[in-house]
């Protein structure tokens, strides 16, 4: 099916996430799209796929038809099917019910006949999938075998894949790749969006970038990865003036750490970090650097490996501990993990403090929040409730509630979504406290701000953990690459 | 508007309005007068002096109740089995009365080691459901309501078997204690100034517990966030457990207060229903101390001003009941009804 | 005992049942849908009240019946609106509606105390009622027991067979992969939360028209039927066959009590009525037990063989709720 996309806008109140979008993917086409997170890849996606619509003036032409599709059960009518990244599936029910569901029909679905057409498209795929297992015990892997095959089924003819090969194995991979191949040649349009560089270039005839909303370029196979990683990440990236750490005492030391969870495994890992010192970890979101800060936080356990700090053994310890020992975290997700909605800012200034006895000092709280609030620069007042306050300062707010003193401040996004003031004033922030002696690991997933601000950096793949890498000895262009998957043979084989 | 303070009052007023409208059709449709009732009712609690004394009586327990809830809501838990905890607070200062009744002690150290007896028993029945909840994993409401029924079966085990009447035991209760046993009464009235000081010192002890303290300011964060209390470094299940622990001494207070100034034994129905209308009393008042005394009276008085209606109107009390639910209701559906309008604004 | 007195017992067990089964179904479809309908106890009363007095005015006991069916309806709409449309707490607005039904039924039901009125009658079905035991359990009953057992097949066929319950499954399970599926997920949760409280509605009626003959105000010893009837849903594990066997195995355990009375003169007989509670109570716990978060927590710690084993022996126990109970849905 041919399909061509005509000024696509999207606005979400003042974010523009789509600007002005004309792509054209032939029949039997497997088009890559790729881009940062949150470059309006998904977005995208979701206007083609019926959970939103685009702002008004924009098309969508099936087979050179105008269609509008309402919702995603109306863009399947439209033949047009989407594989979730988490698989949109019902993991306690048996594999051929959520094959069943949402096909319409009779009151009783006949299984006889259904069983049969599973068995058939399995096959000609080669999956092996038991109809009548459950969900839940299947891998990742398999429940998108199960949504292809399903999708199918239901007459799609245009197959939107999104981060397909996050968490499946490499030869589920080898057998998805094969699938997506024999589908375009049947005449299936395939849209595979990847951040993964190497897949894309694989399997894609054809490739798009977006980079902040916008429509970067197209690119046909072959493909010249300079290329692909410049369009991605921006071709100029500034540098501001580093400041070399007076790296100091070994704070936080790992020893062969492993870590688990049902996607991902990170296996032994050994990493030191002096006094004063800023670690980056760079990766797609995903790729096991959540699970890694977390572990530095003693949120996650790790399943083998040794932890120490400051010369204390911390391995299997307490968040709580950690949090006693001078560890601070400071969670990606603001309002559902960092701050209590509902508490104003002294309420959060109070509770972040060791408690006076029993009362609470009302004037002593109300001085203590006036401090920090005109230290941190923080637009609002003593009584203002967390969630009034815009990103920007409920994250000032975040860094205002970090212990004093620290050995360790952990960040996840310090600084998304936040204008470009506000960046540079908390890092000027968090730059303070390592002089003071801390040591910062932070999670971001822009390039700019890891190589400004850190000293040295992780890169993070599908669970394999580089080196670290002296941010002043490395390049965007190398890094995109790491990030992308390439490259990593060159890295020495201790990891993998 | 719609969104200030202003507003949240403009729709509470509405669901006044509405709610005494719909209970007034309710009237109206088996032929009472509804200005008769409401009057009656009125008159039932505040007309005479006797009158309100009866209503103080129900107030104290409802005050304590509700007191205790507060804690419970503010950590984000639906302490459902309060109404346990009222009764396990009964049977346990029933059981150190009739400890003592042989004993020399000074009556007054009794009544107090009955109602610290009280407290004790409604916390220790209290942390079952916290328990329950924290380390099985089961809803503190199913956890809760399963044990209202086990503290329900307890008592009448209790007052037809081990505490059973001489002679024949019946659902009139244990035997009375010695008048000694009970908390003075001022002259003439029912009300004891002494329960009725516990209860006030309990809500006041709770709204400067929620209010003025970094244990309640630590509850508080744990209810509305659990999780970045947890990041914040609060303890959060002890939290969890200290809560049920107050919430169970509070109610277990209240049921203290039913048998060493009210009934002055065990009875069946010793909680009178307190718990589930103290939960009311909490909803109705979004959780907020300050207004603990005047809407726990106000129900109390309905309660009491109810109970003249079959005699002069041919009407069941239970319109009391019927009112103090409809009010909720309405006012929950208000809030709701602000909340996406002023979502759209 | 004879054999006889056991079978009357038995079948008394059946029929006494009926209501609660009833009373599960219902709550089973609503939270299957992912709505909490804690209203029940209130419910119940209401409906009883209200279903004997439709019948007593009317003198039509059908009438009486679908009455019932139509107050357990509009309760289940209030808590709907209130869940669906207004996002209030389910659990709130369920208790108030629990407690103020109750006391609506017992205002409104005042005229009516200790009238006599219409009862359903015992309906033997000829030929198969004259199989021995089997024909005494089964199918000498009253049409109302008949269509409890009825309904526990039809539910259990609905929920498992048929594809809008498949439909139904999915919604309480994750609405977004019910929705893009094509399911109206919110309308959808309306039918079945009105569609449930009607059946709710039911039992009340099969108290006040057949079990419990009459309208007794307080003394109808009704309250509390619907705290247990809740417990039962959580027991059955959202399972139409597995709740109904909860109902029969509570019926069972209250009958015995009543048996074993005479052997144990010392405990009063209120007492064996709820023996079940603190079996219920520990069944929960059994139930619940694998989702709390110290077993996870205990079990990441271990060595991965031995942790696999007990994660499976706990899931096997565990009767997981509809990942959305009492979760909103919006569609982006």
């Amino acid at each position: 099916m041919n399909i061509e996309l005509k000024n696509i806008h999207k606005h979400f109140g003042k974010v523009h996430a789509n600007k002005n979008i004309n792509l054209a993917i032939p029949s039997g086409t497997i088009q890559g799209i790729l881009g940062e997170n949150g470059a309006g890849k998904s977005t995208l996606m979701k206007i083609l796929s019926g959970f939103i619509q685009a702002d008004a003036g924009g098309e969508i032409i099936l087979d050179g038809k105008p269609v509008i599709i309402h919702s995603p059960a109306d863009a399947i009518h439209h033949g047009v099917g989407m594989l979730h990244q988490d698989p949109l599936d019902f993991p306690p029910m048996r594999v051929l019910d959520n094959f069943l569901l949402g096909r319409s029909g009779g009151l009783f679905p006949n299984r006889t006949t259904v069983a049969r057409d599973f068995k058939l498209l399995a096959e000609q795929f080669d999956f092996s999938l038991d109809p009548d297992s459950y969900v839940d015990s299947l891998t990742v892997g398999e429940r998108q075998q199960l949504e292809i095959i399903r999708l199918l089924w239901l007459g799609a003819r245009i197959l939107i894949l999104d981060e397909p090969t996050t968490g499946i194995s490499a030869s589920q991979k080898t057998k998805l790749f094969a699938t997506l191949k024999k589908l375009a040649e049947q005449g299936m349009t395939i849209i595979f969006v990847s951040h993964k560089l190497e897949d894309v270039e694989h399997l894609c005839h054809q490739a798009a970038v977006l980079r902040a909303g916008e429509l970067v370029g197209e690119i046909k196979t072959p493909y010249v990865t300079s290329k692909l990683v410049e369009m991605m990440f921006g071709k100029e990236i500034t540098l501001g003036e580093r400041q070399p750490a007076q790296a100091g005492e070994v704070v936080l030391s790992f020893t062969n750490i492993s870590l688990e969870d049902v996607r991902l495994k990170i296996k032994n890992v050994d990493l030191q970090v002096r006094a004063g010192e800023v670690i980056g970890l760079a990766g797609m979101e995903g790729s096991g650097q959540g699970m890694f800060i977390r572990a530095c936080a003693g949120l996650t356990r790790p399943v083998g490996g040794r932890v120490q700090l400051n010369g204390q053994d911390l391995t299997g310890k307490s968040y709580h501990t950690y949090k006693h020992a001078g560890v601070n975290f400071l969670p990606a997700a603001r309002l559902e993990e960092g701050l209590v909605p509902g508490l104003n800012l002294t309420d959060h200034f109070v509770l972040a403090e060791e408690p006076k006895g029993v009362f609470i000092d009302r004037a002593a709280g109300q001085k203590l929040a006036e401090d920090r609030i005109q230290s941190f620069n923080i637009r609002g007042t003593p009584l203002s409730t967390v969630e009034s306050l815009s990103g920007g300062n409920q994250q000032r707010a975040e860094l205002a509630l970090l212990q004093s003193p620290l050995s360790l401040v952990l960040l996840e996004h310090p600084t998304r979504g936040l204008d470009i003031e506000s960046v540079i004033y908390i890092w000027g922030k968090l730059k303070e406290r390592c002089r003071q002696g801390a040591s910062i690991i932070f999670i971001s997933s822009d390039l700019e701000e890891i190589l400004q601000y850190s000293d040295r950096l992780l890169v993070f793949f599908s669970g394999k953990v580089s080196q670290p890498i002296d941010a002043a000895a490395t390049s965007v262009e190398e890094l995109g690459q790491l990030i992308g998957g390439k490259g990593w043979a060159n890295m020495g084989d201790e990891h993998a | 508007m719609l969104k200030g303070r202003g507003g949240g009052f403009l729709f509470q007023l509405i669901a006044l309005l509405l709610a005494f409208g719909f209970v007034s059709l309710i009237l109206l449709s088996v032929n009472a007068s509804p200005v008769d009732a409401y009057k009656n009712m009125f008159t039932g609690s505040f007309g005479s002096m006797r009158k309100f004394a009866e209503v103080l009586v129900a107030f104290v327990p409802l005050l304590l109740v509700t007191a205790g809830l507060l804690v419970t809501f503010s950590s984000g838990l639906w302490n459902i089995g309060v109404e346990g905890q009222v009764v396990l607070g009964a049977i346990a200062t029933t059981w150190v009365f009739r400890y003592f009744l042989e004993s020399s002690l000074h009556p007054a150290v009794i009544i107090t080691l009955a109602i610290l007896g009280g407290m004790i028993g409604g916390a220790i029945w209290a942390s079952f459901t916290g328990l329950l909840k924290v380390f099985g994993g089961v809803n503190e409401i199913f956890g809760g309501l399963g044990l209202n029924f086990v503290s329900t079966a307890l008592t009448i085990y209790l007052i037809f078997g081990p505490w059973k009447r001489p002679g024949v035991a019946s659902m009139s209760g244990t035997v009375p204690f010695p008048a000694e046993f009970s908390l003075s009464q001022l002259a003439e009235l029912r009300i004891s100034p002494w329960a009725l000081g516990i209860a006030l010192v309990g809500i006041v002890i709770v709204y400067f517990i929620l209010q003025g303290t970094y244990f309640g300011l630590r509850l508080k964060a744990v209810g509305k966030n659990f999780r970045a209390a947890y990041l914040l470094g609060i303890p959060t299940w002890q939290y969890s457990m200290y809560s049920f622990l107050i919430c169970g001494a509070l109610a277990g207070a209240a049921g203290a207060m039913q048998v060493a100034a009210v009934y002055h034994r065990l009875i069946p129905s010793i909680s009178s229903g307190y718990g589930y209308l103290g939960l009311m009393v909490a909803m109705l008042i979004n959780y907020k101390a300050v207004f603990a005394i005047p809407v726990a009276l106000f129900f109390a008085a309905l309660n009491i001003g109810s109970i003249q209606l079959p005699i002069l109107m041919k009407l069941d009390s239970s319109l009391s009941g019927v009112l103090q639910g409809v009010l909720v209701l309405f006012v929950l559906l208000a809030e709701g009804a602000r909340q996406k309008f002023s979502k759209k604004a | 005992m004879t054999q006889e007195t056991i079978l009357i017992g038995l079948a008394g067990v059946l029929a006494s049942a009926a209501p609660v089964i009833f009373a599960v179904l219902g709550e089973t479809l609503s939270e299957r849908a992912g709505v909490i309908n804690l209203s029940m106890n209130g419910t119940i009363l209401l409906s009883a009240m209200g279903g004997f007095a439709a019948a007593y005015n009317t003198d039509n006991i059908v009438l009486g019946f679908l009455a019932g069916m139509l107050i357990g309806a509009l309760v289940a709409l209030v808590v709907a609106f209130a869940s669906i449309t207004l996002k209030q707490s389910q659990v709130a607005v369920g208790f108030v509606l629990a407690l103020t039904c109750r006391d609506l039924s017992y205002f409104l039901g005042n005229p009516y105390m200790g009238e006599p009125g219409p009862r359903l009658q015992a309906a033997p079905i000829p030929v198969l009622g004259e199989i021995p035991i089997l024909g005494q359990l089964f199918f000498r009953q009253d049409a109302i027991t008949y269509l409890s057992f009825i309904s526990i097949f039809l539910a259990w066929l609905w929920i498992f067979r048929t594809r809008p319950g498949l439909m139904l499954q999915g919604i309480g399970e994750k609405p977004a992969a019910a929705f893009i599926r094509g399911a109206n997920v919110n309308l959808m949760r309306y039918v079945y939360t009105v569609i449930g409280g009607a059946l709710i509605g039911l039992a009340g009626p099969a108290y006040s028209l057949a079990i419990r003959a009459g309208w007794m105000g307080t003394i109808s010893g009704l309250d509390g039927i619907g705290w247990i009837a809740l417990s039962i849903t959580i027991f059955g594990g959202w399972n139409p066959s597995r709740a109904a066997f909860g109902a029969y195995l509570f019926a069972f355990l209250q009958w015995l009590g009543l048996v074993l009375q005479p052997v144990f003169t010392q405990v009063p007989s209120q007492v064996l009525q709820v023996a079940p509670f603190p079996l219920m109570i520990l069944t929960l716990l059994l139930v619940n037990i694998g989702n709390a978060e110290w077993v996870e927590r205990t079990l990441a710690a271990m060595p991965e063989t031995t942790r696999k084993i007990l994660s499976k022996a706990l899931r096997a126990m565990r009767a997981s709720p509809p990942s959305a109970l009492g979760v909103p849905f919006e569609s982006e």
